[in-house]
């Protein structure tokens, strides 16, 4: 094996900058993203609790739709299929707003969602019946039990499988590269790239993704602690989809 | 629209792209199916270092673990990429290069899975089997094993329709399997919607599939518990 070491490749020239644009874009792609995959998780994890056939059968479709086709796949589908099915006016401003960023968030949000869909409804599914039940009782309709009962409950017991899925959700960033986003493992290889110096790169790539998970996971269990309601802990389960 | 694309290119995309029968090496199923075995095996050595007494195995293991759940998929498949060729010293094709970094990659995912199914086991069992004269060894592999793994089959399904899902990363190191058996046909077609919906749809019917499969099996096991 003959390899020489350079880390000073790192710090020389525009590196250190790509490296942090990099994280920004990451950051940025995973919270947008992250905010649809909460939206559409929580209402259609909500939904397939309900008691109304049709809605639940709706939120089933999607989750199990868009859950069991690779994210990459959706990626190619919302970047090169979406967009030449919308009108011109509304393709013309995409490709001047950076169309890849968006496709890059709507295909993690929506795959996403799907996922934490299944965490919400497990969540829902581990508070007891007669919650509901009570809140019915005092005159809630079925909306607002859900919106000021059953969901801040289930938000507060979900935080340690939410935090997982979110946590996949940064990880899973990294695929928007293949359309040409410039996220952390796009500028990892970018320097690579320019540099030559393929284990410094992703030396430094990989460090970043780990700190940057750590600290998410840190901060995560602090609110975990917070939030945690004595005696209910919802059911871990492992090799979730 | 115009789904005649498909019907013109249906044997690359399945044969080529999906099994692996033509003039590239490639294939979906090609990469997954020995990835999921062997990341089992590995993971099941894992999983077993990782409740080990001995710090000298329990330390690596968990180490090991923590660090490919931290890590995206994508960054392990450049490690790979980039990395094997320094080794080795020549660059290595596509197909060993992506079964190398899925295996090593899904084996952290599979380790964990084994390593709760152990633990699922009573104790009991692990000190009757003490009592009865076995070794430690011995008492692994014929009485905590067994056990454990059919408390595993259902997870041990569900990580496999993920690896499936993750095989479509290995395109972007240039391995022709369904993703990028439609990139190619998409690159002299500019079909884009009809061959990725195409694609979405025999991967969704695979992952479904295993997916119902694991739910039966979870229900069968319910009926007759061990």
């Amino acid at each position: 094996m003959t390899y020489n070491f350079d880390w000073s490749v790192l710090w020389r020239g525009q590196s250190a900058l790509w490296l942090l644009q990099g994280l920004i874009t990451t950051i940025e792609l995973s919270a947008v993203a992250w905010v649809l995959a909460f939206i559409l998780g929580i209402s259609s994890g909500a939904l397939r609790t309900v008691s109304i056939t049709p809605l639940r059968w709706l939120a089933s479709v999607y989750v199990e739709f868009f859950r069991n086709v690779p994210l990459l796949v959706w990626m190619f589908f919302w970047y090169f299929a979406v967009p030449p099915l919308l009108p011109q006016p509304a393709q013309d401003w995409l490709f001047d707003h950076g169309a890849e960023f968006w496709a890059g968030v709507v295909a993690l949000g929506v795959y996403h969602g799907a996922r934490f869909s299944e965490v919400v409804r497990s969540g829902i599914q581990s508070i007891p019946k007669t919650q509901f039940e009570a809140a019915v009782s005092t005159g809630l309709t079925m909306a607002q039990a859900y919106r000021l009962i059953i969901i801040p409950i289930a938000l507060r017991l979900i935080i340690p499988p939410a935090t997982n899925e979110s946590l996949n959700l940064i990880k899973n960033s990294s695929v928007a590269l293949t359309i040409g986003v410039a996220e952390l493992t796009f500028q990892t290889r970018q320097i690579e790239t320019y540099t030559a110096k393929a284990f410094e790169a992703l030396t430094a790539g990989t460090l970043i993704y780990l700190l940057l998970c750590l600290a998410i996971a840190t901060i995560m269990s602090q609110l975990e602690k917070r939030f945690a309601i004595p005696g209910m802990i919802v059911k871990r389960q492992t090799g979730e989809l | 629209m115009d789904f005649s694309v498909i019907i013109n290119n249906v044997s690359f995309l399945i044969l080529q792209g999906f099994l692996g029968l033509g003039n590239f090496t490639g294939g979906t199923l090609r990469l997954a199916v020995p990835a999921i075995i062997l990341g089992f095996l590995l993971g099941t050595f894992i999983g077993i270092g990782r409740l080990a007494r001995s710090r000298w195995i329990y330390v690596p293991t968990t180490v090991y673990v923590e660090f490919f759940r931290g890590v995206p998929l994508v960054m392990v498949i450049f490690w790979f990429w980039f990395i094997i060729p320094v080794l080795v010293g020549k660059a290595l094709p596509e197909y060993s290069v992506a079964l190398a970094a899925f295996v090593i990659f899904e084996a952290a995912y599979f380790g964990e899975i084994v390593r709760a199914g152990i633990q699922s086991v009573p104790r009991g069992q692990a000190q009757a089997a003490t009592a009865t004269g076995l070794t430690q060894a011995q008492t692994m592999r014929h009485v905590i094993l067994p056990q454990a793994l059919r408390n595993m089959i259902p997870a041990l399904v569900t990580q496999s329709i993920v690896l499936l899902k993750d095989t479509s990363l290995a395109s972007i190191i240039g391995y022709v399997d369904l993703t990028k058996a439609a990139q190619i046909v998409n690159n002299r077609e500019i079909r884009p919607f009809e061959l990725y919906l195409f694609i979405a749809v025999i991967y969704w019917l695979c992952s479904y599939g295993m997916s119902r499969y694991a739910q039966h099996i979870e229900r069968r096991l319910a009926i007759n518990p061990a």
